[in-house]
């Protein structure tokens, strides 16, 4: 494969990402990682489920008290939409539209810092009310399940400022396009774990 | 790259080595640490055997014994046999299904470094104030209140190891499933990649949950977090479940590519196609499978209940329908066979009634009543070390012999060979068989010392014999392999002559970027399909000889895993209040990783090819 070879969107492959061999075992090889994640987040949600509410005598923090709907609605919003714009972007990258492609990441960048700043702002809210980590199992698990999401939100936006970036000047190929795919594809992964996140711990949380 | 390497001087090689993404030399260097992490966890059960030869004895303290069987099990697990067991699927997978290298080389390297310095991290902890002391399972309401950074080594040290191994998996499945050979179909793979490929789906889905529970004890120890603390809400039982929601599949991760290297060398010495080869591949999707339903057999004293205990005694009961099947069908693959008794071979027969003994008393753990007399006792240690030294160990010495040709270019002694297999096995059965009974008279599992007069006294006796009898085993196979070392005769391509499969058609020494030409795979055992038929070549080609695309040496992986092992020790030490320099060697070490993953991903490493032309003239050999 040779980075040299300029594509027009007549000559760019239906599907680029698996247009070689090394972007086809890329994309094998990711989601198969994505279905470790999902096992990992499963033991979090799990572990999450059997400590919700747990804490030393008397605690007076539950789901109940705690959390705001509407705030996570919002924030739920906010991802799903970032999601969305990520489609378009690989919409673009499939018509080898570069520029189209750059700019939709951009906006995805945008509703994904949103996200992440109100999740701060929510951490930070909690923490003033002295519902901490190391408060209760219920803080622990708590920090552990949505801070573990917060954690994958912030390495997936690092991955598409860093392909931005990178790739700003040389435009697409058949070497960096499998980047581009797999990047959006870890995104929609953080926005169906979030959705989990919203059910079971926000919304299951209020009502029951 | 390709010309530069004729003739290397020792820097030279040591470097090449540091450096290398080829699946055959990563091999070499998983074979390397594995056993000198398995001579390690073997020292360590020498030390617990001659402290228990008697009663009352003094040898090892209380406390370092626990120290010493923690690190035996833990090593033995996760720093021996998969990381030997690694070995030969590198060594043999990519060549058994015709492709060029594994699917991610880079990542291959990086698992291996990750693999070496969690090991060495975790071993690190007996000069650095005390060794992890509860146990390889490290249950939580012992190791919260362990005093010494033992537990902490023990965590940092297997997350990091297991992120490797997690690399490994996912690298051989894409490989089984992307780089299979024109004509390799799923149903023609040779058993031994088949295996691979079922333990490599259970790592996938095995490792995440061990990787979380670690975190919770990392952050329950150092972050003042209250995972297990049940004073704050938490529960120690989540500890267990996690480590044996792993634990289970792990002993199958083990044993599968074992069953897949005792199905190969069956088959071969047999000189037979392997009877049943589809039930075969069933069965070892079945035991991946039912694996996972398994792991509370574990806990059936914990007190989950009489309905928890019944469903999960009753799924264990079922593993035993497709182990059972395996037994079977290797017995009717040397049955009516033209059997050649090589040493791989003597290991095989020796492996069907051990490991069948350990099924047995697996089942009848597995029956909850009487597991509760039976639980944490030596009857468990009996039954553990039947099937993993009964399964796992004997295969991997038959995999030494069986591979060591295809490795190194030389043929073991085969007379020394046959001689280290009869003490390895008498000292086996001799070791263990007899702790069946210490365990139905009451002998508890994890005690450092025992009190004299209780009938325990000769059979403790005679269990540490045994052990020595091991020892002397594999002191043997090591001398063989310096014998045949400095002998240096090479053993050419299909030295057992009767190889069956595609690693054997190979010309030796493996040309660096295996087969010149992709070959076409005609059906099941292909290599023996083309001898039958009197092909001289061995192969059928799938293309002519064309340019091939190889990838280059990085020294990356090497500084990833070595700026995390630096970061642990800095993790580590942060607890500690008088330990200022902790928090920059933390930040210097993610540095390091970060940094080292930064330059990977910012310097494009397209590879190199090697063209026709240099093909055309290459009679094969390592470079
Ligand atoms: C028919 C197959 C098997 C059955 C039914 C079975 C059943 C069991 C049961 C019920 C226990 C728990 C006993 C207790 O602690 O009270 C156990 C422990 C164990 N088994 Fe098996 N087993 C089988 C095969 C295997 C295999 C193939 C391996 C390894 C390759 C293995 C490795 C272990 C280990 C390491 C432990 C003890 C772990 C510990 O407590 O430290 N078993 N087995
Ligand atoms: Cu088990």
């Amino acid at each position: 494969m040779d980075l040299k070879t300029k594509f027009t969107p007549q000559s760019w492959p239906a599907h680029p990402e698996n247009a070689t061999l090394e972007g086809k075992n890329k994309t094998l090889g990711f989601w198969i990682f994505l279905g470790g994640e999902t096992v990992l987040f499963a033991t979090l949600f799990a572990t999450f489920l059997a400590l919700k509410n747990k804490g030393p005598n008397g605690m007076e923090f539950s789901t109940q008290s705690l959390f705001e709907l509407p705030l996570a609605f919002i924030m739920t919003m906010l991802l799903l939409t970032s999601s969305l714009t990520s489609v378009y972007a690989m919409y673009h990258m499939k018509n080898h539209n570069f520029k189209a492609m750059q700019a939709w990441i951009a906006v995805t960048v945008v509703l994904g810092l949103g996200f992440l700043g109100l999740e701060i702002y929510e951490f930070y809210h909690y923490v003033h009310l002295g519902f901490t980590f190391t408060q209760s199992a219920f803080g622990s698990s708590f920090y552990t399940l949505v801070g573990t999401h917060g954690l994958h939100v912030i390495i997936g936006l690092a991955w598409f400022i860093l392909l931005m970036l990178r790739n700003s000047k040389r435009g697409l190929n058949l070497y960096n396009a499998p980047k581009y795919y797999l990047a959006s594809l870890y995104w929609h992964f953080i926005d169906v774990v979030w959705v989990f996140i919203f059910t079971v711990v926000y919304l299951m949380g209020v009502l029951d | 790259m390709s010309s530069t390497a004729k003739k290397k001087g020792f820097g030279a090689t040591i470097w090449d080595y540091l450096t290398t993404v080829d699946h055959k030399k990563i091999a070499v260097l998983y074979l390397i640490a594995g056993t000198l992490f398995f001579v390690i966890g073997g020292i360590e059960a020498m030390l617990i055997r001659i402290q228990l030869a008697e009663p009352n004895n003094d040898f090892v303290s209380a406390g370092l014994f626990n120290e010493i069987i923690t690190m035996h099990g833990t090593t033995m697990i996760f720093l021996a046999a998969m990381p030997l067991l690694f070995a030969f699927m590198n060594a043999a997978v990519p060549l058994q299904i015709g492709a060029r290298d594994v699917a991610f080389p880079f990542l291959n390297s990086l698992g291996f470094w990750l693999f070496l310095f969690g090991g060495l991290f975790l071993n690190l902890s007996w000069f650095l104030g005390g060794a992890p002391d509860a146990g390889w399972t490290s249950y939580a309401s012992l190791s919260l209140a362990s005093p010494t950074h033992g537990i902490d080594f023990y965590a940092l040290g297997l997350q990091i190891s297991g992120a490797g191994t997690l690399i490994a998996g996912i690298n051989f499945l894409v490989t089984i499933i992307n780089m299979r050979a024109p004509g390799m179909t799923y149903m023609r793979m040779p058993l031994f990649t088949w295996t691979t490929f079922v333990a490599s789906a259970l790592i996938l889905f095995a490792f995440p949950p061990l990787t979380v529970g670690l975190f919770f004890m990392i952050f329950d120890r150092m972050f003042d977090a209250n995972f297990f603390d049940h004073l704050n809400g938490g529960n120690t039982i989540i500890w267990e479940h996690l480590f044996w929601i792993f634990g289970h599949p792990e002993v199958y991760i083990l044993v599968l590519p074992a069953f897949g290297l005792f199905s190969e060398i069956f088959a071969t010495f047999s000189r037979k196609r392997l009877f049943g080869y589809s039930s075969m591949v069933f069965a070892t999707i079945l035991i991946g499978f039912l694996g996972f339903m398994v792991w509370a057999h574990h806990m059936f004293t914990v007190g989950l209940g009489p309905t928890a205990n019944a469903i999960f005694a009753v799924a264990t009961m079922a593993i035993a329908v497709p182990t059972g099947m395996k037994v079977f069908n290797w017995l009717l693959t040397i049955w009516g066979g033209n059997i050649k008794v090589t040493t791989p071979m003597l290991y095989g027969l020796g492996f069907i009634p051990s490991f069948v003994a350990g099924g047995v008393t697996g089942v009848m753990q597995a029956s909850a009543p009487l597991d509760y007399q039976l639980h944490d006792s030596y009857f468990i240690v009996a039954h553990f070390h039947y099937v993993i030294v009964g399964g796992i160990v004997l295969a991997l010495f038959a995999a030494a012999h069986y591979y060591w040709p295809l490795m190194f270019n030389q043929m073991l002694n085969e007379t020394l060979g046959k001689i280290t297999f009869v003490f390895f096995f008498v000292g086996f059965h001799c070791t263990f068989f007899i702790q069946h009974f210490l365990g139905l008279m009451g002998m508890p599992r994890r005690v450092f010392t025992y009190q004299g007069d209780q009938g325990w006294d000769l059979f403790n006796y005679i269990s540490t014999i045994g052990a020595f009898l091991m020892a002397i085993g594999v002191i043997l196979l090591v001398v063989n392999v310096i014998i045949t070392a400095i002998k240096g005769e090479p053993a050419g391509r299909d030295p057992w002559k009767d190889g069956r499969t595609l690693e054997w058609a190979i010309p030796q020494p493996v040309p660096y970027y295996n087969f010149k030409q992709t070959p076409l795979v005609r059906g099941l055992d292909t290599f023996w399909i083309e001898k039958m038929e009197g092909n001289k070549e061995g192969m059928t080609y799938a293309e002519p000889i064309s340019d091939i695309h190889m990838p280059n040496n990085s020294f990356i992986p090497f500084m990833i895993s070595f700026g995390l092992f630096v970061a642990a020790f800095g993790a580590l030490y942060h607890q500690d209040a008088d330990k200022a320099w902790s928090l920059p060697v933390l930040i210097a070490g993610l540095a390091i990783t970060f940094l080292s993953m930064i330059v990977r991903s910012l310097k494009d490493d397209l590879g190199y090819h090697i063209h026709k032309e240099e093909l055309m003239n290459e009679k094969g050999g390592k470079k």
